[in-house]
Formats: structure tokens, C-alpha cells, sequence
């Protein structure tokens, strides 16, 4: 499949009161056709000025972004909005013109298209319908619930048939409930009108829930990317782990002991590895959290156990995890 | 009062009205394309130029500053090239308008930079143009706002159209000098200025109402 954006090398250098901040750095990627992108990190990260390199919002410092081999920095400001018309995006406060109607809104785009009136229409209710809101058609954006102001940042940005979908923290002004409906919908206009999405989030849950494909964002510098259920099951950089497996919920009983962190996918779930440690080799453990999720229906789960004192018991309790076949990694204390 | 006097006043009141009501028309004319100027071409707008905003920022803050009793006079060869005459209701429109366009740019340039940069953000991202973005989001966004504003300014304008009556500008403010002031008449000056108070709070609450009606 091909390739809806190739970044390359892609810097971006901010100027605040004189001193340069570096916002990205050495960032590559690409991001294919019908897939749905996961781009996460911590609040400041630079996701939200990544995505806007996406579309020229942002211009680059270095490096260079192209959509369908096309290089973004090359076009003029009228050769640039012709390719804008050709991705769309919703953003975290849903950005609605709130002095028109829904079905004002939803028509603006083709109306920057310069798109016939009454087919102008025809397509906006179209998109309305497939939000399920073609019943608000009149109502004002302030009338609304965020889910619904949401639904109709959907529809207008379908309605010009775009090739991509951006969204920069669509769902984190929303309920859980509604953050599900949301990813829902997305997810299905995904797969039946074969759009790429291009997501933005600080929230693993969005990821796991819809993301084919995921990149990890750590101040400005893209720390690990690839098949969300590889990351899940073994991600490899510290700040993919930190997003993967937050905080434990108790603490250690000894400062300075060895915490593990094991890993075990749909497969291993099913065994009683702690019993059976207990019955093979009268070695304990200390469980100080554990978790399980469901990522493209395998289940996973994650333990994050406290090992005894001595480096012998330790190795051969390791030992004994990874001949059961899981994953078995160093936890660092902060 | 006399009946000569009611007339004079009824008068008065229509002179003013077509004072203020032309005055503010041609200063929108004006004031609202350099209130859009100043919007656009400040630093980080859609059409960012320090130039073209430094310049208009700067003369509009010279006409601005100017008291506008001294703008009446200094106007005064102006006025009489433009209308014939210096004194007189269609004379005075020429200072009025001229007093109101920087302090309607001033507004306007307030209003629209309420407009949220995500609105404008959506905007880009659909490939709209600068000025589309200006039409169809910028200005209906701060529709509410605008309409606010030019409540304020029109009152302005009304309380300056009584000024225009220290030179020979008709309307209220004339009468209420001639005979409040010279003849010293103090029910025709309170009549006069208690009609000038009744049309300033029609019109400021007119406006806000209009205001809050727009505001969806
Ligand atoms: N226009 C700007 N000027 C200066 N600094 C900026 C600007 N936009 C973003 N930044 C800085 O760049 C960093 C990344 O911002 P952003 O991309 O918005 O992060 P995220 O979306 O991951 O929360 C932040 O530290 C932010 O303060
Ligand atoms: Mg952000």
C-alpha cells in the first residue's frame, strides 16, 4: 500500500524570548494508506505540532513532509490550500462556527471547494446521516453535547471526501462514554470508506481501542514506532513502557529491591504462573500490581512483581518465568 | 415652551438622528475595512505585515487622539470642500465621520481578535483562503461582539453630534447652546438634553438587545 506521508528528518525549532526551543527533533516516519496512526506522548510532547506539520499549519525547520510523495514545502499558498481540501481535520474543542447552523458548518468545506449549492446540501446531510445527527440539522453548535459537537467536526470533515483524517486530541474533551462512541465511529468510517486516521492522544486506551500503528513521542524525539500489539507486548524504549505500564498501584516493601515486570499475551494467560513457582521451586514473590487489556482482541497481561533479596533466588526465579515463555523485564525505580 | 420652540426641538431631533444615522454609516464605510486591515496584518494573523500594521496602527492612533472639538476645527477647509459649506447638519456629518472612523477600527480590530485562533485554525485546515477566512468565519463569529461595539460607537457619534453644535452644526446639541447657553432658557436645555439621554440609551439598548439575539 502506498504511502499518505513520508516525514523526514523532520526538526522544528520554536523562538521564546530569544532562546530556540526544540519542539521536534530528527523526526521519520510514514504513515500509510487506510491505516489508522496513533501518534502519543506526554503533555508538551509536540504531537500537536507534529500533526500540524501534517498540513502545513506549521512549517518545518528542517527535514521535509510529503503527502503522496508530494513535498509540502514546495507548494505555493494556492497549491497548498488545493492539497489541504484533500485531508481534514478535527481538533479537541471541536473548533465549530458557532453563529451557523450544523448544517452550515457541515457545508463549509464545500463551500471553500466552490461545490454547487444544492449538492453542497445533499452531501452535507449525507455526512449528518452518517454521524447520526441529521435531525440537528438546525440547531445551533451551543445546543449540543461534545459528543455531538464532535459528531458534526466528523461530518465536516468528511464531507469533502478528504484522503485523511487528522485529529489532534479529538476525545479528551469527552466523557469515557463518549470518547468510546467517538473511536467507534471513527474506527468504522475507517474501515468502510478505507480513510486513513491520523491520531493524536496522551491516552494509551485511544490507541489500543482503534491505532493499527502507533508512534511514541518523547520531547520532540520519536522514541519508538510500530504495530501497536508489538508495543504492547514488548515495548523496548523507556518511554513507550512508562505509556504501556503506568505507575504501580503499591509500593515495594524493601526500597532498594529487584522489581520485574512480566509480560504475557492471550496464550500464557491462561496458566497459574505464580502458583506453580510456589509449587516448583518454594520460591515467592511479592505481586505489587497487576493488570490485564485487550489489544485487536488478544488478551495481554502485565505483573509487576517484587523479587526476595538474594541474587540467586533471583536469577532462578527469573529463569523459571522466561522457560514458561513470558516476557521478563528490569523495572527501574524513580 | 413656546410652539416655535417645540418646533425647533422637533426639528432638532430629526437633524440629529440624520447626523448620527449618516455619520455612522460612512464611518463603517470606512473604519470596518481598517479595523479588518489592523486584524489581519498584526503579528500572527493570517496576513501578518509589520509594515502595513505599524503604518495604520499609527495614524489611526494620531486621528484617535485628536480631541474631537479640535478635529471640528481643524477640519473646517475640509468640511467646506467636500459639502459647500462649514455649518449646517450636512457639514457636520464630515467631521463626525471623520472623528468616528479610527475609534470604529479600534472596536472592530477588538472584536474580531475575541474570534478563537481554532475557528481560524479550522479554517486553514480546510483550504480556505484569507479571505474567505475573514467572511465567512471571522466576521460571523464576531458578529455578537460587532454589533456590541457599534451600539457603543453610534451613541459616541450621537454625543459628538451634539459637540458639532458649538460650530454651527445643527441638531440638538445646537439648540441646546443657543438657548441653554446664550438665552439662557433652562427648560429648553433640559428638554434637549433629556431627549439626548433618551436617544443615547435607546440605541445602547437596542444594541445590546440586537446583540444578544445574534448570539447563538
Ligand atoms: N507557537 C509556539 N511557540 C513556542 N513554543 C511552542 C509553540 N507551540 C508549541 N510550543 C511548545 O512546543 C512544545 C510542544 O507543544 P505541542 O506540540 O503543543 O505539545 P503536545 O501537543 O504534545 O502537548 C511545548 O513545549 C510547547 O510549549
Ligand atoms: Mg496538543
Amino acid at each position: 500500500m502506498g504511502e499518505v506521508f513520508n516525514l523526514e528528518h523532520v526538526y522544528k525549532n520554536y523562538k521564546n524570548d530569544g532562546k530556540e526551543f526544540s519542539a521536534l527533533e530528527d523526526v521519520s516516519l510514514s504513515i500509510k494508506e487506510g491505516e489508522v496512526f496513533g501518534i502519543i506522548g506526554m503533555s508538551g510532547a509536540g504531537k500537536s505540532t507534529l500533526v500540524r506539520t501534517l498540513n502545513r499549519l506549521e512549517e518545518v525547520s528542517g527535514g521535509s513532509v510529503s503527502f503522496f510523495g508530494q513535498d509540502l514545502a514546495g507548494l505555493k499558498p494556492g497549491e497548498l490550500r488545493l492539497i489541504r481540501r484533500q485531508m481534514a481535520m478535527i481538533f479537541q474543542n471541536f473548533n465549530l462556527l458557532s453563529q451557523r447552523t450544523v448544517l452550515s458548518n457541515v457545508m463549509q468545506p464545500l463551500r471553500i471547494a466552490g461545490t454547487p449549492r444544492p449538492e453542497r446540501k445533499a452531501k452535507a446531510l449525507e455526512m449528518l446521516e452518517i454521524v447520526g445527527l441529521e435531525d440537528k440539522k438546525n440547531e445551533y453548535p451551543a445546543r449540543l453535547s461534545g459528543g455531538q459537537r464532535q459528531r458534526v467536526a466528523i461530518a465536516r470533515a468528511l464531507a469533502s471526501d478528504p484522503k485523511v483524517l487528522l485529529c489532534d486530541e479529538a476525545t479528551s474533551a469527552l466523557d469515557p462514554k463518549m470518547t468510546g462512541e467517538i473511536l467507534d465511529l471513527l474506527g468504522e468510517i475507517n474501515r468502510s470508506r478505507k480513510l486513513t486516521i491520523v491520531i493524536i492522544t496522551h491516552e494509551m486506551s485511544v490507541v489500543e481501542r482503534i491505532c493499527d500503528r502507533v508512534a511514541i513521542i518523547d520531547k520532540g524525539k520519536l522514541a519508538e514506532i510500530g504495530e501497536v500489539e508489538e508495543i504492547f507486548r514488548n515495548p523496548r524504549s523507556e518511554p513507550a513502557r512508562k505509556l504501556v505500564f503506568p505507575g504501580n498501584p503499591f509500593d515495594p516493601s524493601d526500597r532498594d529491591s529487584r522489581l520485574i515486570r512480566l509480560v504475557f499475551d492471550g496464550l500464557a494467560a491462561n496458566r497459574p504462573f505464580i502458583a506453580e513457582l510456589v509449587e516448583k521451586t518454594g520460591r515467592k514473590v511479592n505481586i505489587l500490581s497487576a493488570n490485564t487489556k485487550s489489544v485487536g482482541g488478544i488478551g495481554y497481561g502485565q505483573m509487576v512483581v517484587e523479587l526476595p533479596p538474594q541474587k540467586e533466588e533471583q536469577e532462578l526465579i527469573i529463569q523459571f518465568f522466561k522457560d514458561g515463555g513470558l516476557s521478563v523485564q528490569e523495572v527501574k525505580r524513580s | 415652551m413656546s410652539e416655535y420652540i417645540i418646533e425647533t426641538i422637533k426639528t432638532g431631533i430629526i437633524e440629529t438622528l440624520q447626523m448620527t444615522f449618516f455619520a455612522s454609516v460612512l464611518a463603517y464605510a470606512a473604519g470596518l475595512p481598517i479595523g479588518i486591515l489592523l486584524y489581519a496584518t498584526a503579528k500572527g494573523r493570517i496576513l501578518s505585515n509589520r509594515g502595513v500594521n505599524l503604518v495604520t496602527g499609527f495614524i489611526v492612533n494620531v486621528a484617535r487622539s485628536l480631541p474631537f472639538l479640535i478635529l471640528l476645527v481643524l477640519l473646517i477647509p475640509f468640511t467646506r470642500l467636500v459639502t459647500g459649506s462649514s455649518i449646517g447638519t450636512k457639514a457636520s456629518i464630515v467631521p463626525l465621520t471623520v472623528g468616528a472612523i479610527p475609534i470604529v477600527a479600534r472596536m472592530v480590530e477588538s472584536s474580531l481578535s475575541e474570534v478563537s485562533p481554532g475557528i481560524i485554525e479550522a479554517a486553514a485546515s480546510m483550504g480556505a483562503s484569507p479571505l474567505y477566512m475573514i467572511v465567512h468565519f471571522i466576521l460571523p463569529e464576531a458578529t455578537p461582539s460587532l454589533l456590541l461595539g457599534a451600539a457603543i460607537n453610534i451613541s459616541t457619534v450621537l454625543g459628538y453630534s451634539a459637540m458639532a453644535g458649538v460650530i454651527g452644526g445643527g441638531g440638538l446639541g445646537a439648540i441646546a447652546l443657543q438657548y441653554g447657553y446664550y438665552r439662557y432658557q433652562k427648560e429648553v436645555l433640559w428638554t434637549t438634553v433629556t431627549i439626548l439621554v433618551i436617544m443615547v440609551m435607546v440605541i445602547q439598548e437596542g444594541g445590546n438587545l440586537i446583540a444578544k439575539k445574534t448570539r447563538k
